[in-house]
């Protein structure tokens, strides 16, 4: 099934990062091209450019998000500081006494299996088969098939393990929960500041407010972030914390009904960058994977990346940041 | 039994009290609840709350399931 691991469990925000230069690089080449993409995509793609916002809770957040909008601002990304009151007009559902937020306008939010669908039309695609053997002249198929190949891509998620075992690629399992439609509760794109804190905590079980609007008027709520687990199954204790941690942003929701509750793995790894590019010790070999929780947003730059490898052109950004061999010395 | 008045759609429509939304709005003719994201009219199935077929806005509250909910005098009702 095209998109059916994490593509169709995830979020599907198209956002920009600033956790590190790389991973902005990463994140802003790729909106670019999906806000190319965008006028084209088809409606079930749901592409929504709502925008996100960036919640601080107190000053000290107050003080991440003057140091964002700084960031920001002198690398030419459209953002916006928003007060108190902004925010409280913004996103009336909010809890008042939140001291402000980032915005960022571009960010947008896709269903990004219809899209995952959609960019494979008119391409050859052989579902169901195992691959058993990979090699730099093509694969074999676990029913002794062989595909001959110019170049092998690897974009297999948190399963390229099972290929490699070497690669330092670990599931990070999460949560989300969806609503009814409720055109019109949440406008924006909404995740706590303390949502990185989250996201690079090393504890094992962690959770942050997130939620989206969707365009079909629904609310996709998350998230959660936990190590040492491959049980997909759906926790208590997790959801309950997640969703207590999202009603004390977000008062309204006890009242909202709920249809689903599903979890998916991302593709971690120790230093928060994807792997793309050659396999070592290969030279027909590539690895696209490692997004961790930024691989629809950065999808269509990892494949014009890769792309360029192949032809032998330049890229738009530096590609050595996210080789699959560099040194991974240092991180956890 | 005592009739109230309920407000459905902007129209004053009378309802015995004790009945639910549903058997109220039901008992005065009318028949679509809400409309499917497919664009079909929808109204009561079950009765007892596991359908959600009878979903309509009570007193701002989208998706209020209408069979599960007791009529009260002056209740604004969408559908």
């Amino acid at each position: 099934m095209i998109g059916g691991g994490a593509t169709a469990a995830g979020m599907g925000h198209l956002a920009v990062m600033d956790d590190s230069d790389p991973q902005f690089a990463l994140t802003s080449y790729s909106q670019a091209l999906w806000s190319e993409l965008a006028p084209q995509l088809p409606p079930d793609a749901e592409y929504l450019p709502c925008g996100s916002l960036w919640l601080a809770a107190d000053d000290e957040e107050m003080a991440e998000v003057y140091r964002k909008f700084a960031f920001y601002q002198e690398r030419n990304i459209a953002v916006e500081v928003l007060d108190a009151k902004q925010l409280a007009e913004a996103e009336p559902n909010l809890r008042r006494g939140l001291a402000g937020a980032l915005r960022m306008p571009s960010d947008s939010v896709i269903y990004a299996p219809c899209a995952a669908r959609w960019l494979l039309e008119g391409i050859p695609v052989f579902l169901g088969h195992q691959v058993s053997e990979f090699t730099d002249e093509g694969v074999e198929f676990a029913n002794g098939h062989r595909f001959a190949a110019g170049s092998v891509i690897l974009a297999t998620g948190t399963a390229i393990t099972r290929a490699l075992p070497w690669v330092p690629v670990q599931p990070r399992k999460g949560h989300l929960l969806i609503t009814d439609r409720y055109p019109g509760f949440l406008h924006h794109q909404l995740i706590e500041l303390g949502y990185l804190k989250s996201a690079h905590s090393v504890a094992n079980d962690s959770v942050a407010f997130n939620a989206q609007p969707r365009a079909t008027g629904q609310i996709l709520i998350g998230s959660s972030r936990q190590f040492g687990t491959e049980d997909s199954t759906v926790e208590q204790d997790i959801l309950s914390r997640m969703l207590a941690r999202a009603i004390e942003y977000m008062p309204g929701l006890p009242t909202l009904s709920a249809i689903r509750a599903w979890t998916g793995f991302r593709a971690a790894t120790p230093d928060k960058l994807p792997l793309i590019g050659l396999c070592p010790g290969h030279s027909n070999v590539y690895l696209a994977t490692g997004h961790e929780g930024l691989g629809i947003s950065t999808s269509l730059a990892t494949g014009r990346l890769i792309a360029d490898h192949i032809l032998g052109r330049l890229s738009a950004i530096p590609r050595e940041p996210y080789l699959p061999g560099r040194s991974f010395d240092g991180h956890d | 039994m005592a009739t109230i008045n309920l407000l459905v759609n902007g129209r004053v429509i009378a309802a015995e009290s004790g009945s639910s939304v549903a058997a109220a709005m039901l008992s005065s003719g009318i028949t679509t609840f809400r409309t499917s994201v497919s664009g079909e009219p929808r109204a009561p199935l079950c009765g007892m709350g596991i359908c959600f077929e009878c979903r309509v806005t009570i007193e701002g509250q989208d998706h209020a399931r209408s069979c599960q909910i007791t009529v009260q005098d002056g209740m604004v009702i969408t559908t």
